[in-house]
């Protein structure tokens, strides 16, 4: 396995070499190239390098990957202002576009060796789990910039996060007021509201069993049903404001609180439930101390799809009717303006909006749940 | 059938709840319609009763809440007295968003399938891409379902692909989560064993990862095929004209035609439940087949 | 090389062989300079108390474990060339048996992956299924065995690969006692027909004692090897012998070499 990966690593910088080395002849063969520009120069050095400290080195030490990290993020900085030089703008020249895949060849390993190394558990592990994805989500937004300013893309297709990052800043009211519209006013008390309904119910279907067994089927028919086609009807009953919104977030968010809640009140094993009773818990005892625990890991699967359900719900319903605020509206007005930073800018604010939600989601649960084999950590590898 | 006792304990207290929900729509509709109807009473000055008005809350031309006779002669009339072709039948807009639900379902399982192998191979995946895959599905991509019809578009892609992408972006997520822990479900155990009959990488995949994973698969495909008309139906907004469930919906809500609306939501459920119970079909069949069942086939 | 003369009967030599586990907290010694030689058709038992790295040792055997230190050979060639050449078949603590397949396309698993052909395969399936007393149920599933039936299915499939080594992880460790002092009787007149070097991990004494040529007694923290013990009993034997007083003083043997191991670790 170690032998296996150390040399698939030395491959990757085998190949990153050859496009460098390709890069380099395409690139003095043309007139107008960015090669003897300064950042030029420091880019491909900082490629070079980061491939030479991670794939050439079979040593792994902490030093040579903050080395080989020091001189990816270099590079990528590097690429980005090439990018918005003349020379390249919207003219890319097949040597630029060779430097690039060096760079993700660079990145990728890079990444290898920091994923190939479990941290000892602290503060710094619970830092370190981001770094990889993180250097990987840098990488894509690079990417993105790289190949829409490239190539020259109309914004009216595709903007550059550049000029997305542009227009967050310059409407940051706007985009407030339609986060507390569509965040604060719809999604979180439909959020609550359906869960704790669908919690209700359950409740209410574990004492009764016929409930049970009726509402079991029907939820779990409803959770086939395209449920997002009642935000019309809502948004005629309820009107247009916040309400109608968060009335499909409830609706939304209702059924899947409710088929997992009694799967995980059913979920515990008859030794359990024969103990409690051996020792003559009463129901509420038995409840609070067997049941909701063993259905916890329901629930907060629950919790975690609803998360995703409402943010979709509530943009969705503002497109059939809402005032003037909110992310939906903002997404459909503005796409119909072909202002697509604005969009692009709205979806970014929903996606860390859902993002920050659905972390938080997983810290609570993490903590609530740290009994369960999914969390448990081994304490050695292979034991 | 080993469950059917179990399932005949269950046709009872299911028919006591749809009766149940039946006598709720009608008595919402009352409800839902009753100001309107009672607004008109007095403007004409009527003496009006509760008979009255339930007779007349059941029988609106634009209620509120259309009661559930009205939503099937609805369908009656677009499904039974239409021609198939004929742009005025629902079957012809629920085969519009099948075919795109169904391609979006295919281009996401393969996607799905792909990216779990990856992840499952590849420890630098592993580590990279599942956190963006989880942090793709807090993107509303429903909200950018209109952007993405838009642009593409413009670009001269049209019909069925960029529906079928929002489809696809949907539902490859519960595929991916389900494929990933399938194939890592077999016991360490098992890992050992093929290790020590040196299988090949490939022939540990396909003679225990991929079997083991099939539970896993179909689980999640019931799931994805759900969404992927959830998808379908949505790109169908900002396309009002090109026909679909989504544009029925979009017609409906602009003309105030409730019952359109209802029709085309009850189509479209009868659709998404014929597809999870025929992905549930297919899920019986395989893992009876993966259990052996007595089933020689030598 | 001091062993080069015994090699040719010597099936697995072990020289200070040493294993250290990395974990969160600190380093563990599985396994400390373990010497031993296991020669051509003995039944070898392992055995000692859980964390003794006797199954850690079967392991580094079979090539699941590398050691961190000394020197290991098995069939004169090291573990990872000895599993290449497919020279021990390895019977795990549970059946291990796939459920979509049937007892027949079980016992062919490794087959496949070595590549016999399919008449092939079927006549080993059926000669390695006769010996263990399953003729007849070769077209059945593992889940309608009873669990007995199940490891005997798990040992015709060891056998299968014909090895001449055979590594035995507490098989019968998840049985009652009934059936397994049956299989005990079995796999003692299997390894009497067939002349396989045993190699056997548990944790019972009288199944340690009643199936071997020669008992190794490990001990944990670390993990080594307190006594080795002969055991000269007769080669036809039942399971009356273990009435007998060289049956017990053998099993008060292996017993003195679990509790001097025991000592060290009481602090």
């Amino acid at each position: 396995m170690n032998i296996f990966s150390s040399t698939r690593i030395s491959n990757t910088s085998l190949a990153g070499a050859l496009f460098i080395v390709l890069g380099l002849f395409g690139e003095l063969s043309s007139a107008a190239t960015w090669i003897d520009t300064p950042i030029g120069l420091v880019g491909l050095g900082c490629v070079a390098g980061a491939l030479s400290v991670s794939g050439l080195t079979t040593k792994c030490s902490s030093t040579n990957r903050a080395i080989s990290l020091a001189f990816v993020l270099v590079a990528l900085w590097a690429a980005v202002n090439l990018a918005h030089t003349e020379t390249v703008m919207g003219q890319v020249s097949g040597g630029y576009w060779c430097f690039v895949i060096a760079l993700a060849l660079a990145i990728w390993a890079t990444m290898s060796r920091f994923a190939a190394i479990t941290p000892t558990p602290g503060v710094g592990a619970f830092l370190y789990q981001f770094l990889v994805p993180g250097l990987f989500g840098v990488w894509l937004i690079v990417l993105w910039e790289l190949i829409t300013v490239g190539l020259g893309i109309p914004r009216v297709l595709l903007p550059p996060p550049s000029l997305v990052g542009e227009a967050i800043a310059s409407s940051l009211g706007v985009l407030a007021a339609d986060f507390r519209q569509t965040i604060i006013r719809a999604v979180l008390p439909g959020f609550v509201m359906g869960n704790l309904a669908g919690f209700a119910i359950a409740l209410w279907a574990d004492r009764v069993p016929f409930l049970r067994r009726g509402l079991l089927p029907v939820g779990n028919l409803v959770s086939a049903i395209p449920i997002v086609g009642i935000a019309p009807i809502m948004v005629m009953w309820f009107g247009f404001d916040w309400q109608s919104k968060a009335a499909v977030v409830v609706i939304m968010t209702f059924f899947p609180m409710l088929v997992n809640t009694v799967a995980g009140l059913g979920g515990s094993s008859a030794i359990e439930l024969d103990l409690m009773r051996s020792i003559g818990a009463s129901h509420w005892q038995t409840f609070t101390r067997v049941r909701l625990p063993n259905a916890l890991p329901f629930i907060f699967n629950a919790l975690k799809i609803n998360s995703a359900l409402a943010l979709i719900g509530a943009i969705v319903a503002e497109f059939f009717g809402t005032p003037i605020v909110g992310i939906g509206f903002r997404i459909s007005t503005e796409a119909g303006r072909m202002n697509m930073e604005m969009v692009w800018a709205s979806i970014a604010l929903s996606a860390v909006s859902g993002s920050l939600f659905y972390g938080l989601l997983a810290v609570v649960e993490r903590r609530a749940t740290f009994w369960h084999p999914s969390f448990r950590q081994l304490s050695a590898k292979r034991l | 059938m080993n469950d059917a006792a179990r399932s005949q304990g269950r046709i009872f207290p299911v028919s006591v709840i749809i009766v149940v929900l039946t006598i709720i729509w009608y008595a919402g509709a009352v409800y839902l319609n009753s100001g309107q109807l009672i607004d008109r009473y007095n403007k004409r000055s009527v003496q009006w009763d509760i008979t009255q008005l339930a007779a007349d809350a059941w029988s609106m031309k634009r209620p509120v809440l259309p009661a559930p006779h009205q939503v099937a002669r609805e369908l009656k009339k677009t499904v039974l007295d239409q021609k198939i072709t004929s742009k005025r039948s629902l079957i012809y807009h629920a085969g519009v968003t099948l075919s795109s639900a169904l391609l979006g379902f295919v281009l996401a399982t393969a996607l799905g399938i792909g990216l779990a192998i990856g992840i499952v191979y590849v420890a630098t995946l592993d580590r990279s891409l599942m956190p963006w895959i989880i942090a793709s599905q807090t993107v509303p991509i429903l909200a950018l379902a209109p952007m993405i019809i838009v642009v593409l578009g413009s670009v001269g892609i049209t019909g069925l692909f960029p529906k079928s992408v929002i489809s696809m972006y949907l539902c490859f997520f519960p595929v991916v989560v389900g494929m990933v822990k399938g194939l890592r479900s077999p016991e360490p155990m098992l890992l050992d064993q093929m290790h020590t009959y040196c299988a090949s990488r490939t022939q540990v995949f396909f003679k225990l990862r991929l079997p083991s994973a099939i539970p896993f698969l179909f689980a999640s495909l019931k799931v994805a095929i759900a969404l992927s008309v959830v998808g379908a139906i949505v790109a169908e907004l900002p396309t009002g004209g090109q026909g679909g469930l989504g544009a029925r919906l979009l017609t409906g809500s602009y003309y105030g035609q409730t019952t359109m609306i209802w029709a085309a939501l009850i189509t479209a459920s009868v659709v998404s439940a014929t597809l999870v119970s025929i992905v549930a079909l297919g899920e019986r069949t395989m893992l009876r087949r993966l259990d052996g069942g007595q089933v020689a086939r030598a | 090389m001091s062993d080069n003369a015994s090699s040719s009967d010597t099936v697995v030599q072990i020289d200070q062989l040493s294993l250290d586990f990395d974990t969160v907290d600190g380093p563990v010694h599985a396994l400390s300079g373990i010497d031993l030689a296991i020669r051509e058709g003995e039944f070898v038992s392992l055995i000692g108390p859980s964390g003794c790295g006797k199954t850690t040792l079967l392991r580094v055997i079979a090539d699941l474990e590398k050691h961190s230190s000394g020197k290991i050979l098995v069939n004169g060639v090291s573990p990872d060339q000895a599993r290449q050449d497919r020279s021990y078949g390895y019977v795990f603590q549970a059946p291990a048996l796939y459920p979509w397949r049937t007892v027949t396309k079980n016992v062919v698993l490794p087959l496949e992956i070595m590549g016999l052909t399919r008449s092939q395969q079927q006549a080993r399936a059926k000669k390695y299924l006769d010996l263990v007393n399953l003729g007849g149920f070769e077209n059945k599933y593992p889940w309608q065995l009873s669990g007995g039936m199940q490891q005997r299915v798990s040992i015709a499939r060891a056998l299968s690969v014909e090895p001449q080594l055979l590594l035995m992880d507490e098989p019968f460790g998840a049985l009652d006692e009934i059936t397994r002092d049956h299989l005990n009787e079995q796999l003692l007149e299997l390894w009497r027909k067939t002349r396989k070097t045993v190699v056997f991990v548990t944790h019972s004494i009288p199944e340690a004692v009643f199936l071997s040529s020669r008992v190794v007694v490990m001990s944990p923290r670390p993990g080594r090897v307190m006594d080795v013990i002969e055991c000269n009993l007769p080669s036809e034997r039942t399971l009356d012998i273990r009435e007998t007083p060289d049956f017990l003083s053998l099993a008060h043997r292996v017993r003195q070499g679990l509790k001097a191991g025991h000592s060290y670790d009481d602090e």
